[in-house]
């Protein structure tokens, strides 16, 4: 609903056989050096243009945290020829949606237009110019840092944000993925600075463009070129450092909240990483399986501790973590630490029974259609086998990867990605307890 | 060639939205001796169905004391029936490949499942199962409150900005239902009974209450015959009369204060509007969706360029309107202000914004923007199977049909901009005003310093 999205403005986060063919994903290197990746679909007049730098905030110079974010978000707030105003009121105008974002190794734009030629190629030419002029105005963003220091302030009273960042400095602590901008990094920002990540990082090496709707292959490697060409060119290959494991750690901050926020996490998972599937297929019956998961068992139906309750991997170009969380009121926070702490301790040594591994494989394989039943949806998936560079036939070998998952190698997978000698844990709120 | 071809699908497009004769056109209708209404809206581009199932109940049917026991009976929902176990029907549809939820609203209760299409059958006897066997059992009961309680103090008793909405909800309505939150006041939640849950089930939970909407690749003569088969040997009953409860009028502004830990400090405006009750003659809802577009519908609309960009009032500013309700409508203001600015300098700034408005009118360009991008959006949203079906159920949710979704969109294409002067002339009132801030309350110094320790 539109109100929660006005009140959260500063936030900036069948059958196998029959189903197992993903789309037909083409892929082509862009004269200009982007990499390419189309999937052709007229059943609808749309499209959708999505482009993805290696300028994630992991790429914010030592000293510089909000860098990388900052330089997203004034892409398009101001191009050559082109002030914000008539930039939106353009797209406005021919009911095209612009939006962006940065996580820890991508910044992002992405643009779903009509197809219609009297729309497609206007609202285009304005993500080509979003993508190579962009002005970066000096009072735009003295405007933008007091916005986001405001934001990053109100963070600083979120039981949730305090939880999530003291775990993400304790898991990479010497490393980029452990990095934080603070009101002064943002403070400290000039306009040279984001000159000069946009010029080092958005460049078409480190550009992958993913491209879902109604346009021929012609077409759409006409409009590679077009938004890519203007695009500055260089060598550098982006790297990041691989983090090092931390030690397990407790941190306790207090907090009012009527609830402790719980987390826990370590750095797990890379993409490309062969245990991939056995460590997805697992975490399905420990934590990520909605209803039917052994954390929401325990934690959730039998003793009414949590709303919500979860654990996942989130694969990055470098380790990425594993991570659990949940809420609880204050009084009950060490009981349900120890039930969660119980759950996966029970899980790493065990892994999941023959049915618990039957009931995922029939999930994860059965769902797989409802992972690209819209353009939306294909788009997401594609981007990021076009990013971290997956396998082209990575949806159509899906199912039959997940099948071939044993228990004995999601325990040998959990034993070597997820450690409790590892393993940070955070508590906000519920002090008095102690 | 390619270009007029291409122009050819979206008029089609346009067209099937447009003009979806009865009987012909997707979606089709039918309705079952018991009273239960089954939509069908027909869309092959994959091979995925989602249903929904729809109780014309919801928190505006609450009686004082049992507040919530719409949302707690959704999650009652989940414990089992004679012939499905506690916690069976998620795992028959993780096991379906499917997903599931439900929500509650002010006006329904809707449960859904997104599944592959061959699995549509089986959602369809889960639900007409659930629809009249439910078991409500109480040590079930003792479980889920609790978990009903802490997912009040996660979404609510710890979020500033939702009990800034709870309290302002109390005072802007003095005896319409839509006064109290959907998850229910807590000491209501304390107090809740097996009992309450089960005498909302049986008033309420019953066929001739209900509609079903079915989106995906699927015939609908088959929907329907499986809806015969699940749903039609369930009993209809008669239900209890609803009261209309109309809110008295408002005669002047009324304010109220929240404090809770924060750093930024929020302002919401609330002015009693109307909502579409009749499709054709009513005009002021179209012309108040528009001047919620042109104040709030892009980056650069008027809050946004004025309010932020320009003056720097506000860090965040925008507006909320929805234009069908069952109950009362309201048009909502709402933002925070700059560092160095006031929570009453923003509310002049709201108030200077409608003002202008109302005293110059709208350009004729940003209102034909608002209404581009609501006919983008229109196909935009074809692509979700998902929304498809709930734009069907929360337009029938309000007592209007899903096959005058294409005209309400003719209504806003017709507005004038002496339409949208005239409602920021008409409704923008004090006497129909509630005021709501947020008054943000430092955290204690001494909670501030993490420490970390060693486990081992």
């Amino acid at each position: 609903m539109k109100l929660a999205q006005l009140l959260c403005p500063l936030c900036l986060a069948l059958s196998a056989q029959m189903a197992a063919a993903g789309p037909k994903i083409e892929h082509w290197i862009a004269p200009s050096g982007a990499r390419v990746f189309f999937v052709e679909n007229h059943s609808l007049p749309i499209l959708d243009v999505q482009v993805d730098f290696a300028a994630g905030t992991a790429y914010d110079p030592q000293g510089k945290a909000g860098l990388a974010s900052l330089t997203q978000a004034l892409l398009d707030m101001g191009v050559r020829g082109m002030d914000e105003t008539l930039l939106s009121n353009r797209l406005g105008d021919l009911g095209a949606q612009l939006s962006g974002d940065a996580d820890m190794d991508r910044a992002s734009v992405s643009l779903r237009t009509l197809s219609a030629a009297d729309k497609r190629v206007p609202a285009l030419d304005v993500l080509r110019a979003v993508l190579t002029s962009p002005q970066f105005p000096a009072d735009v963003l003295e405007r933008e840092k007091a916005r986001t220091v405001a934001g990053l302030k109100e963070e600083l009273t979120r039981p949730d944000a305090i939880a999530s960042n003291a775990l993400w400095a304790a898991m990479y602590p010497a490393h980029a993925y452990g990095r934080q901008a603070t009101p002064e990094s943002v403070n400290a920002l000039v306009r040279a600075d984001l000159v000069a990540f946009y010029r080092n990082n958005y460049t078409a090496q480190r550009a992958t463009m993913a491209m879902v709707g109604d346009l021929s292959r012609a077409q759409a490697e006409i409009l590679a070129q077009e938004l890519t060409s203007g695009l500055s060119s260089s060598s550098a290959v982006a790297t990041l450092e691989m983090p090092q494991l931390p030690v397990a750690t407790e941190q306790r901050i207090a907090h009012p909240a009527a609830q402790a926020h719980l987390m826990m996490g370590m750095p797990a998972l890379k993409r490309g990483d062969p245990d991939f599937f056995p460590l997805v297929v697992g975490n399905y019956s420990l934590g990520g399986g909605g209803f039917v998961s052994r954390l929401m068992k325990e934690v959730r139906e039998k003793r009414g501790f949590a709303y919500s309750v979860h654990s996942y991997f989130l694969p990055l170009a470098q380790t990425g973590p594993f991570q659990i969380g949940l809420q609880t009121k204050k009084a009950q926070a060490n009981d349900a630490l120890k039930v969660a702490r119980d759950v996966l301790a029970a899980f790493i040594a065990e892994g999941p029974s023959e049915a618990e591994l039957q009931a995922a494989k029939q999930n994860l394989v059965g769902s797989f259609p409802l992972r690209l039943d819209s353009n939306r949806k294909i788009l997401d998936n594609v981007s990021v086998i076009g990013f971290y560079g997956l396998p082209l036939d990575y949806l159509d070998r899906y199912a039959e990867n997940v099948e071939r998952v044993t228990a004995a190698e999601i325990r040998a997978a959990f034993a070597r990605h997820v450690k409790l000698d590892n393993m940070l844990t955070v508590v906000v709120g519920g002090l008095e307890n102690n | 060639m390619l270009c007029s071809e291409r122009i050819t699908r979206l008029a089609l497009v346009l067209v099937i939205l447009a003009a979806p004769m009865p009987g012909l056109a997707n979606p089709f209708e039918h309705q079952l001796g018991n009273g239960l209404r089954i939509i069908v809206k027909e869309d092959r581009r994959a091979q995925t169905a989602a249903h929904m199932v729809w109780y014309r109940a919801g928190g505006m049917d609450e009686t004082s004391g049992t507040t919530g026991v719409a949302h707690l009976l959704e999650h009652m929902m989940f414990k089992g029936t004679p012939s499905t176990g506690a916690g069976e029907f998620s795992r028959l549809v993780a096991a379906a490949g499917g997903r599931d939820n439900a929500f509650t609203g002010k006006d329904y209760t809707a449960y859904f499942q997104q599944v592959p299409k061959q699995k549509l059958a089986q959602m369809m006897q889960l639900e007409a199962d659930r629809m009249r066997h439910l078991n409500l059992d109480p040590k079930e009961f003792e479980q889920e409150i609790k978990v009903v309680m802490e997912e009040r103090r996660a979404r609510t008793d710890d979020e500033p900005q939702s009990l800034l909405f709870e309290q302002m909800g109390a005072v802007a309505l003095q005896a319409h239902p839509y006064r109290v939150p959907i998850i229910g006041w807590m000491n209501d939640l304390e107090n809740m009974t097996v009992q309450d849950a089960r005498d909302w089930y049986e008033r309420w939970y019953v066929p001739n209450n209900a509609y079903v909407v079915v989106v995906g690749d699927v015939d609908h003569n088959e929907v329907f015959k499986l809806a015969e088969q699940y749903y039609g040997p369930l009993a209809p009953r008669a239900l209890p009369k609803r009261k209309p409860q109309i809110e008295p009028e408002q005669t002047g502004i009324r304010r109220l204060t929240v404090k809770a830990p924060a750093e930024l400090p929020v302002v919401v405006m609330a002015y009693k509007v109307p909502v579409i009750r009749d499709v054709e003659k009513d005009a002021d809802p179209y012309a108040l969706e528009m001047l919620s577009a042109i104040l709030d519908g892009h980056d650069a609309a008027r809050f946004s360029r004025n309010l932020i960009r320009e003056q720097r009032l506000a860090i965040s500013a925008g507006t909320g309107y929805d234009s069908t309700a069952r109950g009362p409508g309201m048009f909502y203001l709402l933002g925070s202000p700059s560092e160095g600015k006031t929570r009453a300098d923003l509310e002049a700034g709201f108030r200077a914004e409608i003002a202008r408005i109302a005293r110059d009118g709208v350009a004729a360009d940003e209102l034909s923007r608002a209404k581009a991008q609501r006919v983008a959006g229109q196909i935009f949203k074809l692509d979700s199977m998902f929304a498809q079906a709930m734009e069907i159920g929360q337009l029938e949710a309000v007592g209007l049909s899903y096959r005058q979704d294409a005209r309400m969109i003719e209504k806003l294409q017709a507005v004038s901009a002496d339409q949208v002067r005239a409602v920021a002339q008409n409704y923008f009132r004090d006497e129909q005003l509630t005021v709501a801030e947020l008054d943000p309350q430092p955290l204690p110094l001494s909670l501030r310093v993490p420490s970390a320790t060693p486990r081992h």
